[in-house]
């Protein structure tokens, strides 16, 4: 994925994944699942609001293999290559600050509301 | 970059740094470098004991920014052997292998024995991605300390590998650890200053951009324990791209590598990998070679791109 050097595309490419990742929380109520990417070395949405109960998958659009990973709790993705997916069900509220094992400067959260 | 005023603050060096190009010689006397792009024929006239680093082999990346890593790889080592004095070893800077797979570390092995040197290699974190890191440590952990770390001596410069790319977490930079720290600061206590030391890990040991987490959070303090001596050349991967940087008598450079260029800070908006126009990948991808000249400035340092 060559987004990096084309800032609009990546932009958008952004706004799409943003877009669709509150489209799927949005629709948590019905289905229970969420979605949230990674473009660019970059977990998108930073901050994921779901209600307790919801599934999230995180899928990696990079060339660069990433995993996702909440110290002190059970969060904790197998390397996830290029396409590759990751599953988790948030059964507990509470905020989960994450990080890539790979590259910890990426930083994001799940907040999970009753 | 010549003659950088020692005052010349942070900014003033990310500005004249090099981050990629054709080869490049460094000299490096009293802690001060002076560098000039040459041809290969200059380069091969430095005489002296030699090593040649390599660097980010990423074995198994397949991305359209290169899809033969493999071939890329071969290619650089093939450099390295057929300079006219040849190196005494080679150094690998880490990510080896790009997923820690078991035939991306079998490919990595058979190539560097074909070299016929001895290979000395620290993991990048692309090559501890199992658990319990066995494919990296069953085939370079032997006779090394903690996850793969240790020390030799080599025509009478010492040498320190050390692995910084476990348990990234928290700051966003890579970590020594203390029981790291702790046998290094012991490794180098009983060591004359006037010892040339060459350091090297994966991720670079300063700062070199902290918002992609460039870095080592606990350098510093290994530093410290060098500041008695004289020489000290600190080697590292990771970043993809030339950069260097001299603080007092220490020398750091970072190495291209073998598979494909990252993004610049401060230009791309992430550090994967660059794409760049075809036919001029080799431009970005090298070897680098390093000189001890007897009775002379202590190393000399030559990159050389698999273009030149």
């Amino acid at each position: 994925m060559f987004v990096s050097g084309k800032p609009g595309l990546w932009v958008r490419h952004g706004l799409l994944c943003l877009a669709l990742a509150v489209s799927a929380a949005g629709a948590r109520a019905e289905d229970g699942k969420a979605a949230v990417h990674i473009d660019n070395f970059a977990f998108v949405p930073m901050e994921l609001k779901i209600k307790r109960g919801t599934e999230v998958t995180w899928t990696n659009n990079d060339d660069i293999p990433h995993t996702v990973l909440a110290v002190g709790t059970n969060i904790r993705s197998k390397t996830m290559d290029t396409e590759g997916t990751f599953i988790y069900k948030f059964d507990k509220a509470g905020t989960f600050n994450y990080i890539c094992a790979l590259h910890p400067h990426m930083k994001a959260k799940v907040v999970v509301t009753e | 970059m010549t003659d950088a005023p020692e005052n010349q603050d942070r900014r003033g060096f990310l500005t004249c740094m090099s981050w990629a190009g054709a080869a490049a010689v460094w000299s490096i006397s009293g802690g001060i470098p002076t560098s000039r792009l040459i041809g290969s024929a200059e380069a091969a006239e430095t005489k002296g004991f030699s090593f040649a680093q390599v660097s980010d082999s990423h074995l198994g990346f397949d991305k359209p920014v290169n899809t033969n890593v493999t071939g890329t790889f071969e290619e650089a080592l093939k450099k390295v052997t057929s300079q006219a004095d040849k190196p005494a070893f080679i150094i690998h800077t880490g990510d080896i292998t790009h997923l820690s797979k078991p035939k991306e570390f079998d490919d990595g092995s058979q190539l560097l024995k074909a070299t016929g040197l001895q290979v000395y290699t620290v993991p990048g974190e692309h090559d501890v991605l199992e658990e319990d890191r066995k494919s990296y440590l069953n085939r370079y952990g032997k006779g090394t300390k903690g996850d793969g770390w240790y020390s030799f001596n080599a025509h009478g410069v010492h040498f320190v590998g050390l692995v910084n790319v476990i348990d990234l977490q928290g700051a966003g930079l890579g970590t020594l650890g203390k029981p790291q720290l702790e046998w290094l600061e012991k490794d180098v206590a009983g060591l004359t200053a006037s010892t040339p030391i060459v350091v090297f890990a994966h991720v670079p040991l300063w700062i070199a951009y902290q918002d992609w987490g460039w870095g080592t959070a606990d350098g510093a303090q290994a530093l410290t324990y060098l500041k008695k001596f004289g020489s000290v050349t600190v080697l590292n991967g990771h970043i993809h791209q030339v950069m260097q940087k001299v603080e007092g008598h220490v020398a750091f450079h970072s190495a291209r590598s073998t598979a494909f260029p990252q993004g610049v800070p401060g230009v791309a908006k992430g550090p994967g990998p660059m794409p760049v126009p075809a036919g001029e990948l080799k431009n970005f991808l090298g070897i680098r070679k390093v000189t001890l000249v007897t009775n002379n400035t202590p190393l000399a340092i030559v990159d050389t791109s698999l273009a030149g």
